[in-house]
């Protein structure tokens, strides 16, 4: 169906004919066995906060040595859907984005949960997911050397525009006050600065501490903002927690599916953008931000946006899973990696004496097909694996919030310790979940935050590079078209509010200025 | 499930128990060949993905899969501060057998830099498994065919026109871009840091710099697929390997820098260190275990993928080559003002 728009017929037959190969070498028992086991483990290890699927992957990699490629990549990328999978489930039920890219999930799919509907925000994220990263896979079927030769067209000025339009989106459409959005962010960026500057190889903001050295890790500002948080905010209500009713019906998948149909132009919006930051390769964390931020500026709901909007858990989950997805292309075609667990994986493809790269596909053509082969597969079963486990995920919260609190707290503090193997880190857990409190309790918003100490060390250095290589012309940021459009979209974007405030102005002036012309005339 | 909750479990109970070790390695006779009682840490100072995550992690694979250790041995990366991190730990491992580091040039390049509180002596040296190649690459459609004539081509430039992307700030590639600096006075290069040599080859290939020194393995690929071409080798020798990689070239026929006329060598240390104070016995242990690892054919065929130099080498061996490639280094950062400020704590 894609491949169709592509106007070039021979060249479709040809990759269908070589992905039917590829289903031959994905589908044997012993490999669909290692995808069931892979996406198992993958959600566990979504559903563990700290225990990333980088982490995961990196630990099961020896394993895998004594396998073929192809079964071992097929397992280690069925850990990554997995893992994909899974960030949801603890982002939904408990407030606490168990991987980078659920953050934009928790915004309204905990809402949900709390007004009971838990089951149905699970399965719009896992479906949404599914969609997502169904066609990011038809996009590399058909369409990886034209993707791949658009990747390579991104310098430090086009990854520094596309990190500023991120920024510039959460801006532009924030419900709050703009200043307070600015002030979270800044804080994040001051956060993300710490430890080393990799532009010019010293350390900053350390004071001579060691522990400081590795900076704040992100995840750990997460575990701590949102995880450590949320609890005290609900302990001060008094260990109340509006999740308890549940429903745990299995047939809640297909009443849900009929809500998710009206919302297609979400999912392609969402689509299109997790695609575009997973070549790029911006990852599945932007991409999950900037479809979340579209779609509460296109939706004629935005204003229910944070409140519990089944849309907002379609749009972030959509771009995370196919920019997740579709991080794996550049990886195979140009050796780079889109994602920390495509870096990974890309170790992987090395020991197993693959060389990723753009004769990847020529010289290792079995096994690239079927990889993409068991990316359909993988997610397949990925999804009716999760979807059969709704109810199971759903009636966790059933059990009492003086029960699980604690159990939450210590798997929190384990999380944290995992991230480096450093106790520091548990504390500074501790003190971001009092941050995060503070922050509730003042309505300063945490994503901006977050979004700072992520992306804002990539902004830098995009930013750095490309003043670099201009030698400090500021000219570089307009001087393609490429990275012109980006930048000017992200002003456009940016000053959004005062744009529309001053065109509402004008058009009311015109207004009254025709109607005083009317009155003259007459 | 099962294998990774083991896995977690034994690293966090490897803090917990150093102390206890240390109390009782005092007291143990070294009559006997040393053994790892528990598991091993073996410390990455890199993130995961890297040139000395895949050796660490590939390294795993064969001792597993050839039972050559009787414990496990679990890979931890400690990246932070350009592997500061992962060195402090083991420093602060004093007389604890179980932990290993695999360094890359950071070994010397992090503490001069930085000024972190650190120096290679403060270990115990293993063994050197590799060293590691830097070749000098251009995008194959610039008209540069030599290394002379692309030197001559930076000297007839505008100042700072040409861009040499690289890994890391103040460390290997940089380093080697200031060395090369030498032979194209008065002009310099505007040097790019990068994440990762693969997005250094990538940016090469896009055309957004002009060359990189990328290690083989991260650039092989775009060569062979006719995208960059490799101008010289930074070692004193022709690769060893023979075998074509393209049509009519194999590794050994790329001509070293010195024979090109720029006469510049470096190569980056691929070795393994344990901690402080380690007994002459567990030193011994580590030494034989890594040349079992060096025996195997997937050690071999690893090898060959990455064009690695295959000089091994322990002991007073390594110790003295430590030492000289030290001082290699302090000279080389020196002359080009990457020295830290000397440190307040």
């Amino acid at each position: 169906m894609i491949a169709g728009s592509r106007g070039n017929g021979g060249a479709c037959v040809e990759e269908i004919s070589s992905l039917m190969q590829g289903f031959a070498v994905a589908l044997t028992p012993f490999n669909l066995l290692l995808m069931a086991i892979g996406i198992t483990l993958g959600v566990i290890i979504g559903v563990l906060p700290g225990l990333g699927g980088a982490n995961g992957v990196a630990i099961l990699l020896p394993l895998t040595f004594s396998m073929s490629p192809t079964s071992a990549i097929i397992m280690l990328s069925c850990i990554y859907w997995g893992a994909l999978f899974g960030g949801a489930i603890t982002s939904v039920l408990f407030n606490i984005p168990g991987e980078p890219w659920s953050v934009a999930t928790t915004f309204d799919g905990h809402p949900m949960a709390r007004q009971g509907r838990a089951d149905e925000a699970l399965v719009a994220a896992f479906t949404s997911s599914f969609v997502g990263a169904f066609v990011a896979v038809l996009m590399i079927t058909f369409m990886a050397p034209i993707v791949a030769r658009f990747a390579l067209q991104f310098g430090p000025a086009e990854f520094f525009a596309v990190f500023f339009l991120t920024f510039a989106s959460f801006i532009g459409m924030s419900k709050g006050s703009p200043f307070k959005v600015i002030a979270a962010m800044c804080l994040g960026f001051a956060l993300g600065a710490v430890g080393l500057d990799k532009m010019t190889g010293t350390l900053r903001l350390t004071f001579g501490h060691d522990e400081l050295l590795s900076g704040f890790d992100f995840l750990i500002a997460v575990i701590g903002l949102f995880g450590i948080g949320e609890i005290l905010t609900s302990i001060e209500d008094g260990l109340k927690f509006q999740g308890a009713h549940a429903k745990m019906r299995l047939s809640s998948v297909l009443t849900t599916w009929r809500k998710l149909l009206p919302y297609w132009a979400t999912s392609i919006r969402s689509c299109l953008v997790g695609c575009w930051m997973g070549i790029t390769p911006g990852g599945a964390t932007p991409a999950s931000f900037m479809a979340y931020g579209l779609a509460k500026r296109f939706s004629p709901n935005g204003k229910n946006f944070g409140k519990g909007e089944i849309e907002g858990v379609i749009a972030p989950e959509t771009a995370a899973h196919a920019a997740g997805t579709s991080a794996l292309l550049p990886m195979i075609t140009l050796g780079i990696p889109g994602s920390p667990t495509a870096a990974v994986l890309l170790g992987g493809l090395m020991i197993w004496g693959l060389q990723p790269g753009p004769m990847l596909f020529v010289e290792q053509k079995e096994f690239v097909w079927g990889l993409i082969a068991s990316m359909y597969l993988g997610n397949i079963a990925g999804l009716i694996i999760v979807l059969t486990c709704v109810p199971l995920f759903a009636s966790i919260l059933r059990i009492p919030f003086a029960i699980i609190a604690p159990v939450i707290l210590v798997v929190c503090a384990i999380g944290a310790y995992t991230v480096h193997n450093s106790m520091f880190d548990v504390w500074m857990m501790l003190v971001f979940g009092i941050i995060g409190y503070i922050f509730n309790k003042l309505e300063y918003p945490l994503a901006p935050l977050v979004l700072a100490i992520v992306l804002g060390d990539k902004a830098e250095e995009g930013f750095r590079q490309a003043l670099l290589s201009s030698q400090g012309d500021l000219s570089i940021f307009f001087s393609n078209w490429l990275v012109g459009s980006i930048m000017g979209l992200g002003i456009v974007l940016l000053t959004w509010p005062l744009i529309s405030g001053l065109f509402a102005m004008l058009t009311r002036r015109n207004a009254t200025k025709l109607a005083d012309s009317g009155a003259a005339g007459e | 499930m099962n294998m990774l909750a083991v896995i977690k479990s034994n690293s966090l109970v490897i803090g917990a128990l150093t102390a206890a070790v240390t109390a009782t390695a005092a007291l143990s006779a070294p009559a006997q060949a040393w053994e790892p009682t528990k598991p091993v840490t073996f410390i990455v100072p890199a993130g995961t993905g890297g040139g000395a995550d895949q050796m660490a992690r590939f390294i795993q694979g064969v001792i597993a899969k050839n039972n050559l250790m009787a414990q496990p041995l679990v890979v931890v990366n400690k990246g932070g501060g350009a592997g500061a991190e992962g060195f402090l730990e083991v420093k602060k491992g004093k007389g604890e057998p179980h932990t290993l580091v695999i360094t890359l040039s950071n070994v010397f390049t992090t503490p001069l830099g930085t000024g972190i509180p650190f120096n290679w002596t403060e270990l115990t040296p293993v063994s050197m498994l590799a060293l590691d190649q830097f070749v000098l690459w251009v995008n194959a459609s610039s008209p540069y065919k030599t290394a002379a004539e692309y030197i001559e081509a930076v000297k007839a430039g505008d100042e700072k026109t040409f861009k040499m992307g690289g890994t890391g700030s103040k460390q290997e590639d940089q380093i080697i871009t200031v060395a090369l600096q030498r032979t194209t006075t008065p002009k310099h290069f505007t040097y790019l840091p990068y994440q990762g040599g693969g997005a250094v080859a990538t940016q090469l290939v896009g055309g957004h710099i002009t060359s990189s020194v990328n290690n083989p393995i991260e650039a092989v690929s775009h060569w062979k697929a006719g995208t960059l071409r490799p101008l010289c080798i930074f070692d004193a020798e022709r690769s060893a390997y023979t075998q074509k990689i393209t049509a009519d070239m194999a590794w050994s026929d790329i001509p070293t820098c010195k024979e090109s006329g720029v006469d510049v060598q470096y190569q980056m240390l691929r070795g393994i260190f344990t901690s402080p104070e380690a007994t002459p016995e567990q030193v011994a242990y580590y030494v034989d275990l890594f040349a079992k690892v060096m025996a195997t054919d997937d050690w071999k065929g690893f090898m060959q993928n990455g064009a690695f130099n295959q000089k091994t080498m322990s002991g007073d061996d390594f110790r003295s080559w430590l030492t000289a490639t030290e001082d290699t280094h302090r000279t080389l950062m020196s002359e080009a003002g990457f020295l830290a400020k000397k440190a307040t704590n």
